[in-house]
């Protein structure tokens, strides 16, 4: 019960985004969320990190109303990776993950122990320590994202929110992402378009599809080839892998 | 350990260049105060100054001393806060709206303050510099809130403000010219033009003390949000996930900028590029973090306005050239210089 959605509605001018969106996350798990574009994921996650007021239903965090618990404890525990967020700043890596201590920070606390081991495991755990020098404008787009994750594991976050997070990855940082994230001890949910990778390292499964939920469960129960038909528009063949024993899903050309 | 030593280290690295650039404004000032019509060594600024503070008591000629006192140090140091104020403001501006074009003079605060005080000079309200810094002040908050409410109070998108600013710059400028060409007399219409480039002719310490104790204030309360100012580095989205209260903290900062921006424009009139060039330039020097960049700023600000007001002192003998056309004959040239880099840097 510590992380929940209830029957959230979430409009854009007219438009219904959202409609009735429920669900739990349950402690410690990683939570993948899917759906078409379009669906509504990036929406949910914003109002999963309470950076948007739904217009009906609430997000609770044990129990209580996020929009009710103030901007900087929600971030002492509740880190989001927005997809495409860029600067003009010319900041080094090591700036960027030192925003990650700004909730934990008083206004005039100076830079405490705590806060240098903080930074040092999250850039180690994202791999990007050996470029904790180089300035924002010189990174390539894998750079930047694995940047935003150790700025997010920086903030120490007992839930972590990310929007498609191995967008701008290449096949081995996306394994090595979704690997980091599925070992790490707290919860988390994340928005994914590679369903692959989402039986692969996801505990349980959220769908989307125009802004409802339509399967909520283990990746062997949600990912089935009538969802694929129904949802994703897409005819595919799901067989548990001879490898890793996880469904894995293979599209046949329409 | 390693924490500590590298903190040393760091402030020692940080510290010297800015106690350097601090100890430059006391020499920057004496040499504006040591020129004009009469020429005065800088040993005299400064043994006139420690004899006021009752620190020496060295023989100095009487006119010496009233020149320096009655005149030319009030004048040295408002455009040094002023120009601090200014570089300050255009930095807050550029950083919350995430925009390198940002700051008081685009985003129509000045224009407004301008318009605000050619109507207390044109309809003649009033009298005297007290009235004259009012219609200011008021003119100035009417162009914020303008642009406040134009781009959709403090939720709106930068690119709104920015285009709101432009829009109240258009605004404040055309009922300026309005007023100036319709109620005025051609001498009114010369004092008015002279005021809105900006001069430092008739500042004394009245005035010095009510900027000092603004700018400083300001600098002090900008300092402390540098950190979130620092969140706001991805947006407002990502500051608001970092635990920042975006709504209030860019009310307060946006406060704090027409605050400072009204108290000088009401003063000496509105002097654009200062703003614009100064945080640039700063941030080539000491990085884009806040905490370096703000002092930065001010320090930077205050040292280029002083120079920028012996220039226009000297640059035409007999003459005084309004201080604005000098910060942009300056301002312009080094900011294409910013922009080259830039460019190449990107």
């Amino acid at each position: 019960m510590s992380f929940a959605a209830e029957n959230i509605c979430w409009k854009i001018r007219s438009k219904t985004v959202l409609d009735g969106v429920s669900f739990t996350v349950r402690p410690g798990e990683m939570l993948g969320l899917l759906g078409p574009n379009g669906s509504g994921k990036t929406s949910l996650l914003r109002l999963m990190a309470g950076l948007k007021r739904p217009h009906a239903g609430r997000v609770t965090l044990e129990g209580e109303d996020l929009q009710a618990i103030a901007r900087r404890r929600v971030a002492q525990r509740v880190a989001f990776v927005e997809q495409h967020a860029t600067t003009n700043a010319s900041l080094m890596v090591e700036d960027v993950v030192r925003l990650g201590r700004f909730p934990h920070r008083g206004l005039f606390s100076s830079w405490s122990g705590e806060d240098e081991a903080c930074v040092e495991h999250a850039l180690a755990h994202a791999g990007m320590a050996h470029k904790r020098r180089d300035r924002w404008q010189t990174l390539s787009g894998g750079e930047r994202q694995r940047a935003h994750i150790a700025r997010a594991l920086a903030q120490s976050p007992r839930e972590l929110i990310l929007d498609e997070p191995t967008n701008h990855l290449d096949v081995q940082h996306q394994m090595a992402l979704l690997a980091l994230i599925a070992r790490l001890p707290i919860t988390s949910i994340i928005a994914l378009h590679d369903l692959n990778h989402a039986a692969l390292f996801c505990d349980r499964l959220v769908v989307l599809k125009e802004g409802r939920v339509v399967a909520e469960g283990t990746p062997e129960a949600v990912l089935t080839e009538a969802l694929m038909r129904s949802v994703f528009q897409v005819e595919a063949r799901i067989a548990p892998s001879l490898y890793h024993g996880r469904p894995h899903i293979q599209f046949l050309p329409g | 350990m390693r924490q500590n030593r590298r903190s040393f280290g760091q402030a020692l690295l940080a510290g010297a260049p800015f106690l350097a650039a601090l100890a430059a404004i006391p020499f920057v000032i004496a040499i504006s105060v040591g020129i004009g019509d009469l020429p005065i060594p800088v040993t005299t600024t400064f043994l006139a100054i420690t004899n006021r503070l009752g620190w020496t008591a060295a023989t100095l000629s009487r006119i010496h001393e009233t020149v320096i006192w009655d005149y030319r140090l009030s004048r040295a140091l408002v455009a040094a806060f002023c120009g601090a104020g200014l570089a300050l403001s255009g930095a807050i501006m550029q950083s919350l709206l995430r925009n390198p074009l940002a700051e008081p003079y685009v985003l129509g605060i000045s224009a407004g303050a301008s318009t605000g005080a050619v109507g207390i000079v044109i309809l003649g309200i009033g009298s005297g510099v007290a009235s004259l810094s009012a219609g200011a002040f008021v003119g100035a908050f009417a162009a914020f809130l303008f642009v406040a409410l134009l781009s959709n109070g403090t939720r709106g998108g930068s690119d709104r403000t920015i285009l709101a600013g432009v829009a109240a710059s258009q605004l404040f400028n055309a009922v300026t010219s309005y007023v100036v060409t319709t109620a005025g007399n051609a001498q009114q219409a010369r004092d008015v033009m002279f005021w809105l480039l900006g001069s430092f002719g008739g500042v004394r310490w009245p005035e010095f003390m009510l900027v000092s104790v603004v700018v400083s204030l300001g600098l002090v309360a900008c300092l402390a949000y540098a950190r979130v100012l620092d969140a706001f580095a991805f947006g407002d989205e990502a500051a608001a996930a970092l635990g920042v209260n975006v709504g209030r903290a860019r009310l307060t900062l946006f406060s704090i900028t027409a605050l400072l921006t009204a108290t000088i424009v009401s003063m000496v009139g509105s002097i654009g590029f200062v703003g614009l060039v100064m945080p640039h330039a700063a941030r080539f020097v000491v990085g884009p973090l806040h905490v370096r960049l703000l002092p930065a700023c001010a320090i930077g600000g205050a040292i280029f306005m002083v120079l920028a007001d012996i220039a226009a002192r000297v640059l035409i003998p007999q003459q005084v050239l309004p201080i604005g056309v000098v910060t942009a004959l300056v301002g312009v040239p080094v900011f294409s210089v910013i922009l080259y880099r830039f460019q190449r840097g990107a």
